[in-house]
Formats: C-alpha cells, sequence, structure tokens
C-alpha cells in the first residue's frame, strides 16, 4: 500500500509538471505580441510597452524565452506564490475568495446526485422493466442529452424568472437555498449516470447466488436488499462519485456563469475571455492538484471498500 | 483585453422624450413617487482598477463615477460646463488656468486643493507608474520627459500651483479643447492619504477609494462580488437622489438580465445580444435605446495600388446596403453611420459622406468598372469579436453589387491584423471600430486620419487636413474650431480612407423599481439622476 502510494505521488509529480508545461505553452507561446493583445485595439504607448515588457520579463525572446518564463513561474509556484493577474491583483487572493462557494455548490450537487439519483437507481433496479424503470430510463437519456449550456439558461427562465420560485442568480455571499437551483442543474448530469450506474449494478446483483441463498433461507426482502445488495452494489458507484467530485469542485463554468456565482469557474472563464494569461495558468495548475489528488483517493478508497483490491 | 472602453454619451433630449417620461409611475405596485432613502442596484463587470489614472474601461469608471467629481461635466449639447472648477479658461489655447470651486473636500475630511489635482495628474503621467490612461497627459509640457524606463523627471512641468484654489497647464502646443478633455476619468484629484509617499499609491488605496464626489465608499471593494457606495453628505455640488448605490458585478450579461427581469437587480446597461429581440416585450417601455459614442468602420489600405483611386472606395461604399445590414444582422442595435465622427459630439453633421453613402447598386457598379477597381475583395477582421456575421453580409452585397469576387478573412485577434497592416502586407479592405475618448471632433480625426496619427493604419496622408487639424487646436473659440474640423471632415469625405458603417448604441434596460435611467456621455449611468420608486 504504501509503496502504491509513493509511486502515484511520484507520478503525480510528472503529470503536474507536463500539464502546466502545456497549459502555460498553450496560454503564452501562441501569441504573437502579448501586450498588444493585452491592450486590444488600442495603440499602446511605448512607456506602457516598456513597463509590461520588465513586468512579464518579455524581454527574453524566443524558445529560451518561453522556457525561461515557464520555470520562473514554476519556481514561484513552489513556493507557493501563484503570481498576480494582469490585473494586479494577487491569485492565491482570488481562489481563497472563490473556493469556499464553489465547494458548497459541489457539495449540494453532490447531495443532490446521492438522494436521488442512488435513490432512484436503486428503485429502478429493483423494479427492472416496470414504469418507473422506463420513465427514469426516458428521463435520464434526456438529461445525458442536454448540454448544461441549454438546461442551466432553462431552469433559470422558468424557475427563477417566470414562476420565480428560485431566485434567478445566486450572487457573492448566497444562501443555501440561493445555491439550490444551481447545484441541481450542476448534479443533474452526474445525477443521470448515477442512477444509470446503480441502477444496472442492483439488477445485476439481484440475480447473484447469494442473492438467492438469501431469500431461500427465508430473509425478508427489505434486509436482502439494504444490507446485502446495496453494499455490494454502490462500490462502482462510490468510485464514479469521487471523481465527479473533483469534477465539480474544478469549477462549473457554465453554471456558475449563468447563476452569476464567484466561484473558481466563474473565475477562470473571466481569465479566459480576458485572456489574463497568468490568471487562467494559476487556476488550471491549482485545479490540475486537485484532480491529481481526488484521482488518488478514489484509487486508495477503492481498496478499502472492495477487500478483494490488494495494492502492491 | 476583450472588456474594452465603450464610452458613450445619451442624445438627453430623446431618452428623456422616448422613454423615461412614460415610465415614470410604471412601476408595478410603485407609488411612482421618489423614495430618496434607497439605494439602487447596477450590473458593472469586475473593474480592472479603481485607481482614476489606471481606469479606462467602463465598470471601473462607473464606480469611479460615483466617488469623483469631474471638473466638467457635458450639457445637452455636448459642449462642457463647469463641475467641480469654477473656470477653465486660457488666452493662448496654451496656458490653461484651472480654478476649483471652494468648499470641496474628500471623504476622509481632506479639502481639496489644487495639489490633488497636480499630484494625482503626476502620478498618473509617470510612466513607470504603468498607468493605463497615461496617454490623456501627453498634451501637457514635460509628458516626453516622465516617459521611458528612466524618466528625467518626475512631474509635469507643465503644472503649476497658483494658490489652494487654482493651478495653471500649460501643454507643449495649443489645444483648444482642453477642457473638454477634463471630464474624463482620468482627470479626477487624488487625495494625500491615496499617496504614501509622494509619487508613491498607498497599498489599499484601490481596495476603498477616497474621492470628492456625491457617494462615498461603504465598505471595501468585494472582488467579483459588489462595491457599494452610499451618499457622502458633505457633497457641496447637485446631491444625488438616491441614498447609495450597489455595483453589483456580474460575469455574464445574460444573468443580469435574468435579474432585471425579476426585479432583483435595477439596471443592465447592456442588454445581452440575445436578449435584443425580446428585450421590448420582456422589458416594455424599461427597454431604452440611446446614441453612443463608438464608431465602425471598413478601412482600406490606401498605400495599396489598387485602393489608391478614391472613386473605387467610394463605389465600394455605394454598393453596401448599410441600413439593409444594421436591421437584419444587428436587430437594430446600431445605428447606420455616414459621417466620420459620431452624433455624440458637438459638430457632428448627418451624412457627411453624401452620395458615398447613398446605396446605388447601378451607379456603384458602373463607378467601380470605370475607376478599374480590383476583380477580388478581401475583407479582414478579427475573428474574436463576433464580426463575421456582418462581414459576409457585406460582403455578399459586395458580390452581388459589384460583381466581384468577395471574401471575409478572420485573424485570430486584432492585434495580428495590426502586425500585417505595420508590414505592408495586402489585407485587402479591414474592419475597424473607434471609441472616444473625450468628446471632440478632434478625437475622432486625429488619431485616426493624420499623417502621425497613433491609430492611422492605412497610410492616409492628406497635408491640408493635418493642416485644418493644426488650426483646428489652436483656434481662438470652440465654435471657430469646430468650423475647422468640419472642413477637415469634407475632405474626408472626398477622399475616403474609409467606410463609416455603424454608430453604436446603449441597449439598456432597468427594473420597475427605478426611474429616469439615462447613459451619460462614457457608457456609464448617469447617478446624479436615476430614482428610486417607492
Amino acid at each position: 500500500m504504501f509503496r502504491f502510494i509513493l509511486r502515484r505521488l511520484l507520478q503525480m509529480v510528472l503529470a503536474f509538471f507536463g500539464t502546466t508545461l502545456i497549459v502555460y505553452a498553450l496560454m503564452f507561446a501562441g501569441q504573437g505580441d502579448p501586450i498588444q493583445a493585452l491592450a486590444g485595439e488600442r495603440p499602446v504607448t511605448a512607456a506602457q510597452r516598456a513597463y509590461l515588457t520588465e513586468k512579464f520579463h518579455l524581454d527574453q525572446t524566443g524558445v529560451g524565452g518561453f522556457f525561461y518564463r515557464y520555470f520562473d513561474y514554476v519556481k514561484n509556484l513552489l513556493q507557493g506564490d501563484l503570481g498576480q493577474s494582469l490585473t494586479g491583483r494577487s491569485i492565491s487572493d482570488i481562489l481563497a475568495a472563490a473556493w469556499p462557494v464553489t465547494i458548497k455548490l459541489a457539495l449540494i450537487a453532490m447531495a443532490v446526485t446521492i438522494v436521488f439519483g442512488v435513490t432512484a437507481g436503486v428503485l429502478a433496479g429493483i423494479r427492472r422493466a416496470g414504469i418507473f424503470d422506463n420513465s427514469t430510463l426516458l428521463l435520464t437519456l434526456l438529461v445525458l442529452g442536454i448540454p448544461t449550456i441549454v438546461l442551466a439558461p432553462l431552469a433559470q427562465y422558468f424557475l427563477g424568472v417566470r414562476w420565480q420560485l428560485f431566485p434567478p442568480t445566486a450572487g457573492a455571499d448566497p444562501d443555501l437555498y440561493a445555491l439550490l437551483l444551481p447545484g441541481i442543474v450542476l448534479g443533474s448530469l452526474s445525477l443521470a449516470t448515477a442512477l444509470r450506474l446503480t441502477r444496472t449494478s442492483v439488477a445485476e446483483n439481484l440475480r447473484a447466488d447469494y442473492v438467492r441463498t438469501a431469500r431461500s433461507k427465508g430473509l425478508v426482502k427489505r434486509r436482502i436488499v439494504s444490507v446485502h445488495v446495496l453494499r455490494n452494489s454502490l462500490i462502482p458507484v462510490v468510485t464514479f462519485l469521487g471523481v465527479e467530485l473533483g469534477n465539480l469542485m474544478s469549477g462549473a463554468i457554465i453554471t456558475e456563469g449563468v447563476f452569476n456565482i464567484p466561484g473558481v469557474g466563474f473565475n477562470l472563464f473571466r481569465g479566459i475571455r480576458t485572456e489574463d494569461g497568468p490568471l487562467v495558468v494559476g487556476i488550471v495548475s491549482v485545479l490540475v492538484v486537485v484532480y491529481l489528488v481526488s484521482n488518488l483517493v478514489v484509487d486508495v478508497l477503492y481498496a478499502v471498500l472492495d477487500p478483494r483490491i490488494r495494492y502492491e | 483585453m476583450r472588456v474594452r472602453r465603450l464610452a458613450a454619451w445619451t442624445a438627453l433630449p430623446l431618452a428623456v422624450t422616448l422613454g423615461l417620461v412614460a415610465c415614470g409611475s410604471g412601476g408595478d405596485g410603485g407609488s411612482g413617487e421618489s423614495n430618496p432613502d434607497a439605494a439602487v442596484r447596477i450590473e458593472i463587470a469586475e473593474p480592472q482598477h479603481l485607481v482614476p489614472t489606471n481606469t479606462n474601461e467602463t465598470s471601473g469608471s462607473q464606480v469611479l463615477s460615483a466617488l469623483f467629481s469631474p471638473l466638467v461635466d457635458y450639457d445637452e449639447a455636448n459642449k462642457p460646463y463647469e463641475v467641480a472648477a469654477e473656470s477653465v479658461t486660457s488666452s493662448d489655447n496654451v496656458t490653461w488656468t484651472v480654478k476649483l470651486k471652494d468648499g470641496y473636500t474628500f471623504h476622509n475630511g481632506e479639502k481639496v486643493t489644487a495639489d490633488n489635482y497636480i499630484d494625482a495628474w503626476n502620478y498618473g503621467a509617470y510612466a513607470p507608474n504603468g498607468q493605463n490612461s497615461s496617454y490623456f497627459f501627453e498634451k501637457i509640457a514635460g509628458y516626453e520627459d516622465m516617459q521611458g524606463d528612466a524618466p528625467k523627471a518626475k512631474t509635469l512641468s507643465g503644472l503649476k500651483k497658483v494658490d489652494d484654489l487654482t493651478f495653471t497647464v500649460t501643454l507643449s502646443q495649443p489645444y483648444s479643447e482642453f477642457k473638454t478633455m477634463l471630464g474624463y476619468t482620468a482627470f479626477y484629484p487624488m487625495p494625500q492619504a491615496a499617496f504614501s509617499a509622494p509619487g508613491v499609491l498607498a497599498e489599499g488605496y484601490e481596495q476603498a477609494p477616497i474621492g470628492q464626489g456625491p457617494f462615498k465608499m461603504k465598505g471595501t471593494w468585494q472582488h467579483d462580488a459588489k462595491v457599494e457606495v452610499e451618499r457622502y453628505d458633505a457633497f457641496p455640488g447637485e446631491k444625488p437622489k438616491v441614498a447609495g448605490v450597489e455595483f453589483r458585478i456580474y460575469q455574464q450579461l445574460t444573468a443580469a438580465y435574468a435579474d432585471v427581469l425579476s426585479d432583483n437587480l435595477d439596471v443592465i446597461k447592456t442588454i445581452p445580444t440575445e436578449n435584443l429581440s425580446t428585450a421590448a416585450t420582456d422589458l416594455g417601455d424599461r427597454f431604452q435605446q440611446s446614441p453612443a459614442s463608438s464608431l465602425q468602420l471598413l478601412a482600406f489600405p490606401t498605400f495599396q495600388k489598387e485602393f489608391s483611386n478614391p472613386d473605387v472606395r467610394k463605389a465600394i461604399s455605394m454598393a453596401i446596403d448599410r441600413d439593409e445590414i444594421t436591421k437584419s444582422i444587428f436587430k437594430d442595435s446600431q445605428q447606420p453611420a455616414r459621417s466620420f465622427v459620431s452624433p455624440v459630439v458637438a459638430g457632428y453633421r448627418d451624412d457627411t459622406i453624401g452620395a458615398a453613402g447613398t446605396f446605388d447598386p447601378a451607379k456603384a457598379k458602373a463607378l467601380y468598372q470605370a475607376a478599374g477597381g480590383p476583380s477580388k475583395i478581401e475583407l479582414s477582421y478579427n475573428g474574436d469579436g463576433g464580426h463575421k456575421d456582418w462581414i459576409d453580409a457585406t460582403c455578399n452585397q459586395l458580390k452581388a453589387n459589384l460583381g466581384v469576387e468577395c471574401v471575409g478573412t478572420a485573424e485570430p485577434k486584432f492585434a495580428d491584423l495590426l502586425t500585417k497592416l505595420k508590414a505592408k502586407q495586402p489585407v485587402g479592405l479591414f474592419r475597424m471600430g473607434w471609441v472616444m475618448d473625450y468628446p471632440s471632433m478632434e478625437n475622432y480625426l486625429g488619431p485616426l486620419y493624420s499623417t502621425n496619427g497613433s491609430s492611422n493604419y492605412y497610410g492616409y496622408s492628406n497635408p491640408e487636413f493635418d493642416k485644418l487639424l493644426a488650426e483646428g487646436a489652436s483656434a481662438g473659440s470652440e465654435e471657430e474650431a469646430i468650423k475647422k474640423y468640419q472642413q477637415a471632415e469634407d475632405i474626408l469625405a472626398e477622399d475616403l480612407p474609409v467606410i463609416p458603417l455603424r454608430y453604436g448604441q446603449n441597449n439598456f434596460g432597468h427594473s420597475t423599481k427605478v426611474t429616469n435611467v439615462e447613459m451619460d456621455l462614457f457608457d456609464r449611468v448617469d447617478l446624479l439622476k436615476i430614482e428610486a420608486v417607492k
């Protein structure tokens, strides 16, 4: 187990450098004239140009200059300094302000997924081919087929503006109620997947030998399902949810934008839109770490849940 | 940067008569009376900066307009009048004397003196400070010495204090419209508290800027969330009609629009494009439009031989049906343009390009063939600005009306287009946009068409035009200056180095809880006029 984790950690270091290098290159190497790009269509004065050139080490040109800037960046990153956005704000501050609300949103989405997705999945699995099973199949296909970019504004318009059941946007410092609608929208996609996964798994396990044995020795159905079937069926679902949590944390760019929630995705979107290279690279670097760690946790958890799996 | 400064001006009479009167008592359940104790909520994007000399985009400038009071503002004829200044005068257009009104104080109690203006402008002009609006000071004597890596001077030699409430500004060359410039954000004063040492901005000033305007900060700038201001009771000027303003930060305009529809937000300054077609139904007379300062152009690389003949350029202009494109592509969110300056500045005249702006395919084709125009036309544009639709439509019109081949070529960014132009590579016609820095005809003419203009990318040069601009700058009065500029514009109409296509427009909306919403010259909500409905 220890050796497995160590090996994974070493791989993570490689993956981290690889991804940040690629992101850094995509963000900065493609620009012809980053200073002009920063100024948009306005002419740049010589003074402004000199100031920015010095500030972002643009005096080093070519491939050498790129690596110079990249290693400069990584050096600061390893010291915990994410640098400044182009507007001069510390990226660590931006992220510190953005994380709490994103985590809150992710947890709500996760709760929605578990409560509705897993419950409905179990029910559909038990009553396979029934009305409930078929209607949830139809519904989940529908949800999986509609991208968030359509679903979120639709939900906002009908539930927020038309029928006024929820506040149309959450804003800063939102209460739980304001985050509910975005949470449901965000969770709906993983809800559908979790539902299908649970259903298949439950349906499969219901036909397993140990269930027949349990039934023949006279156990009540509720106990068979809740103790024996559920426990075994949830193993794939839990792994899925673990990975999904990493996904949700990484910022729901669309959902946060539509509902005006100043979280991580919101800031990432702004960084991309305003071509704020340092901000994008900073956020993505942190997200890479979040992904790597959540993947590792899921892998380890897998062994805990399923004793048959051994890491050596 | 995509968040560009979109300064703008409303034709006040138009806005007032069209929409505002009608909606005064139209609020749901509101009694229609003004409520001076209520705060209003206005949509902005996250400001880039909140230091006057570093703020050149609309969101930051909207917040600063609450915290600061400008030296001059603009009346209904778009002419400047004094606000925080008692008078701004000059006998020779070189040395300007600015007298300040007595009684203005900063929100921390400091009295506003001439020093506050001089310090702030010196800070803005000093190159190592890297201020975005630094170029606004370039007309002041001594600006050159403050540029470069190791500037010779730390202060503008053209700024002299006379007494506590008077200072003089010496320009490096005559400029008759200096007073007009002073209404811009960059010319606000800054208190002593803003500086930790002379010329060094205090850390944290930007998080809670101290100004001398009608509102003061309530708390600090909450990034990505909001900036709140409340009425400053010691403000000696015109008092606002609301108790405070919450500038709420939105990432996407569609979210702000949804909030306005459900009265969760009071003013949205730009209705998102996808909602423009339904805005009139959704908001009724709370959906309003007013002219803005931006101007969209199609420019000719006049250094290229095939476009060097003005008749070719005129023929192309005549072959474009501006009205059709503004209507079908822009859904009337912009207005067709037939002059080189925007209707928001004094001296604007309708239709200065005359026949070249009248859609006439038959005449265009005849003229084009007689002048020997190229058989293939290329229209270059930047692919990141949503220009594809109208470029394609324009191309189709040119194909049909002139019988030429036409292709639209997208460059990733405008900067890429500029690089090619600077290298004099053939890019064909290319799109340009212009947003004014200050409301003057000169700002629409000088930078764009004078031989050494900072944004003259088409190699246009006409000594007569340059001469008229110089004469305008040193003219004795504003009226005389405008006359010279209009003559200069007439030369442009003859030469047609660019084709004016469309004027921008503010498309804004508000909730049922506010009334008297107007946009000012720089695309900001007028905070002194807006009222909350009881």
